[in-house]
């Protein structure tokens, strides 16, 4: 049981964290921009989060918080 | 603590800035000012001090920086060609409001110049020296006490404005040897170094940002304007000059330092011969005296000579002071050459017949 | 559920300015988690560069100085003797500590300066606009090298930490790597230990950190990590270069 909360406001969407999902759940929003104007990364399927934190490790921004 | 010693300059210097607190002294080799850090580097471990020999001029005064930064009483001394090298640094020491001492032992220039006394960093000092706009107090001692007693006076000034402060002295008062005493001065009273980057808890005071950056051109001129303010407040506060000007003077000499010295006997030799010859001597250059000295030209007033180891730096603050109603000049040796008192006394003589101006 | 990861203590609420995909805001939390986890975030002084970490003074929630190009560790000097017992760190880019402030960093480094130093290389001045860096690679393409870095005329890149570990002074010196999760970890490892020096009170430690420009590189975030480790990772090999507690 694991849960990875974004703050969308502060996403660049450099899409680091994408990548660094070891399961493939995060992806950037194809539907809405932020109030940076970037489309935010955002998770898919929460119920797969393991918890990992490569996420966080890997994003650049302090944009997500992990929690298990 | 009263009984008078023989001192050389630069050592006096040094024991006074321990005196007055000093703890940090960093500083580069360069003649000559050499028996400053070098004192230092004997004194400061005795009281518990720092001395670092850093890897060059521009070392030193980033080291000044951050000790000021982290609430330390910092000096640094250096001679012409390394106070321009420090330049950088004053300019950024200025920007962060942050308070130190810097020594000038002048020699003469430009370029590597030479290593005996000159006053030719006179523009440099006055006018800030470095990038941006901004001034410094720079104080010029004329004896070795006064100069004892002007090294504690700069960093009462210098944490009082949260500004550095420039001890301008040339080689002859830093080599020669005279009894001074060693007293305290006075004490001022300083506002506690809040700002200072010690550590910060969070809570008792706001986060230490010691910076002269500021992005937005609104916020730096708001910037600026502090500094002005600040400027102003030493324009009205901290002007110092010594005058020896009678009534009935009929001619103005104006020299700082050393050569106030030499100028003073040359006007005791015009005086025996009848000349009727006041001096002013400015002890700040910034605040350069100007009500003073205009206060001295009276309608009397034929001639204002400055005297000066320059070509004329000073006579633009005497003309900027006194106008151009008045005839001016100087009498200026250059690169390390020093005029002996008859020699002046000489000028005067010219003066007074007439063939000067 | 407990919170696993969150953004440190030690980093203020500001947003970073960099660019999208930039490592420097990876190095910046490492750094903070590494006060927040050692308990020192009331007794660190940072310094900040110039360059892109220009404004880090704005993001590292301690009391901070802004220094002159390259003057970062002259500064540090000043502060760690007056308070000896402030940990005190500068953050500076490879045009800041590799060009400008080779003899503050040279010198402070032979003095055994008990400070923490996080030097971050990207190849390039990423804050004037992508201009050659001391640590460009040959061939590099820059706005000032147009037709890619000529060793003949403007030499080879600079290999700090090889450089520095040849003194006596320094107790650590390491060059690591943010471009994956891997690396990023072991990145706060070094530079955990290299503050965990200053407070043993071992002297200079100095972690280079191989990051990445997006922008000027002309690469998109995931590219340029892709070509930091095929391009500068040769170049800069990672590893340990002096640690004279290993000895």
């Amino acid at each position: 049981m694991a849960k990875v909360t974004f703050n969308e406001a502060l996403c660049k969407g450099c899409a680091l964290c994408v990548d660094a999902c070891p399961k493939g759940i995060i992806a950037l929003s194809k539907t809405h921009i932020n109030q940076k104007g970037y489309y935010p990364a955002q998770v898919e399927e929460m119920d797969k989060c393991i918890g990992c934190a490569s996420c966080a490790r890997m994003c650049p921004d302090c944009v997500i918080t992990v929690e298990r | 603590m009263n009984e008078r010693i023989l001192m050389k300059g630069n050592e006096a210097i040094a024991e006074a800035a321990i005196m007055a607190g000093c703890r940090q002294f960093f500083g580069y080799p360069i003649t000559p000012q050499n028996q400053i850090p070098e004192y230092m580097s004997k004194r400061m471990p005795q009281v518990g001090g720092t001395f670092l020999q850093s890897e060059s001029e521009v070392a030193a005064i980033n080291m000044v920086y951050g000790a000021a930064a982290a609430g330390g009483r910092v000096m640094t001394s250096s001679s012409s060609p390394g106070i321009s090298l420090k330049q950088e640094g004053i300019s950024y020491i200025v920007g962060a409001e942050l308070p130190a001492v810097i020594v000038n032992i002048v020699r003469g220039g430009p370029g590597l110049g030479g290593i005996q006394p000159a006053q030719c960093d006179y523009y440099q000092a006055t006018r800030g020296g470095g990038h941006g706009d901004y001034r410094m107090v720079v104080l010029a001692p004329s004896t070795v006490q006064e100069a004892v007693e002007l090294t504690q006076e700069a960093f009462d000034i210098a944490d009082y404005y949260r500004n550095p402060v420039m001890l301008l002295g040339d080689g002859m008062i830093g080599q020669m040897m005279e009894p001074v005493t060693m007293k305290p001065i006075e004490k001022r009273e300083l506002p506690e170094k809040t700002w200072a980057a010690t550590g910060w808890d969070g809570k008792s005071r706001p986060r230490a940002i010691l910076n002269s950056l500021f992005i937005d051109p609104a916020v730096l001129e708001q910037h600026n304007l502090k500094l002005q303010a600040k400027y102003a407040a030493m324009e009205k506060d901290e002007v110092r000059v010594e005058i020896d000007c009678p009534e009935d003077s009929e001619y103005i000499v104006v020299a700082y330092g050393t050569m106030a010295r030499i100028a003073s006997k040359a006007i005791s030799m015009a005086r025996a011969e009848g000349m009727k010859i006041g001096m002013v001597r400015p002890i700040t250059l910034w605040p350069f005296p100007s009500q003073a000295l205009k206060n001295c030209v009276t309608d009397k007033v034929k001639h204002v000579m400055t005297v000066e180891l320059a070509a004329g730096q000073m006579l633009d603050d005497v003309r900027l002071s006194i106008g151009n109603n008045v005839p001016t000049s100087c009498y200026s040796r250059l690169g390390g050459m020093v005029p002996t008192s008859r020699e002046i006394y000489e000028q005067f003589m010219k003066l007074g017949k007439g063939g000067n101006e | 559920m407990a919170i696993v990861y969150q953004k440190p203590k030690a980093l203020t609420d500001k947003p970073f300015h960099y660019c999208p995909g930039c490592t420097h805001g990876i190095i910046h939390r490492l750094v903070a988690e590494c006060i927040d986890e050692l308990g020192i975030q009331d007794r660190t002084i940072g310094v900040a560069p110039v360059g892109c970490a220009v404004f880090a003074y704005d993001y590292f929630n301690v009391d901070m100085l802004e220094a002159a190009h390259g003057r970062a560790p002259a500064c540090a000097t000043g502060v760690k003797r007056v308070n000896p017992n402030n940990i005190v760190f500068t953050y500076q880019g490879d045009g800041d500590l590799a060009s400008i402030g080779c003899a503050e960093i040279v010198h402070a480094a032979n003095r055994g300066e008990n400070i923490t130093v996080i030097f971050v290389n990207n190849a390039i001045y990423g804050m004037t606009g992508g201009q050659m860096a001391p640590t460009t690679l040959v061939g590099q393409v820059t706005t000032t090298s147009p037709y890619g870095r000529d060793p003949m005329s403007a030499g080879y890149p600079i290999r700090i930490s090889e450089m520095l570990s040849q003194l006596e002074g320094p107790a650590l010196v390491e060059r690591v790597s943010v471009h994956d999760v891997k690396n990023v970890v072991n990145a706060k490892r070094a530079i955990k230990k290299a503050f965990q020096n200053q407070i043993d009170g071992k002297g200079f430690s100095l972690v280079e950190v191989l990051s990445t420009c997006p922008t000027n590189w002309g690469k998109t975030p995931q590219e340029a990590l892709k070509w930091l480790q095929e391009n500068m990772i040769p170049q800069y090999p990672l590893g340990v270069f002096k640690d004279k507690e290993a000895k």
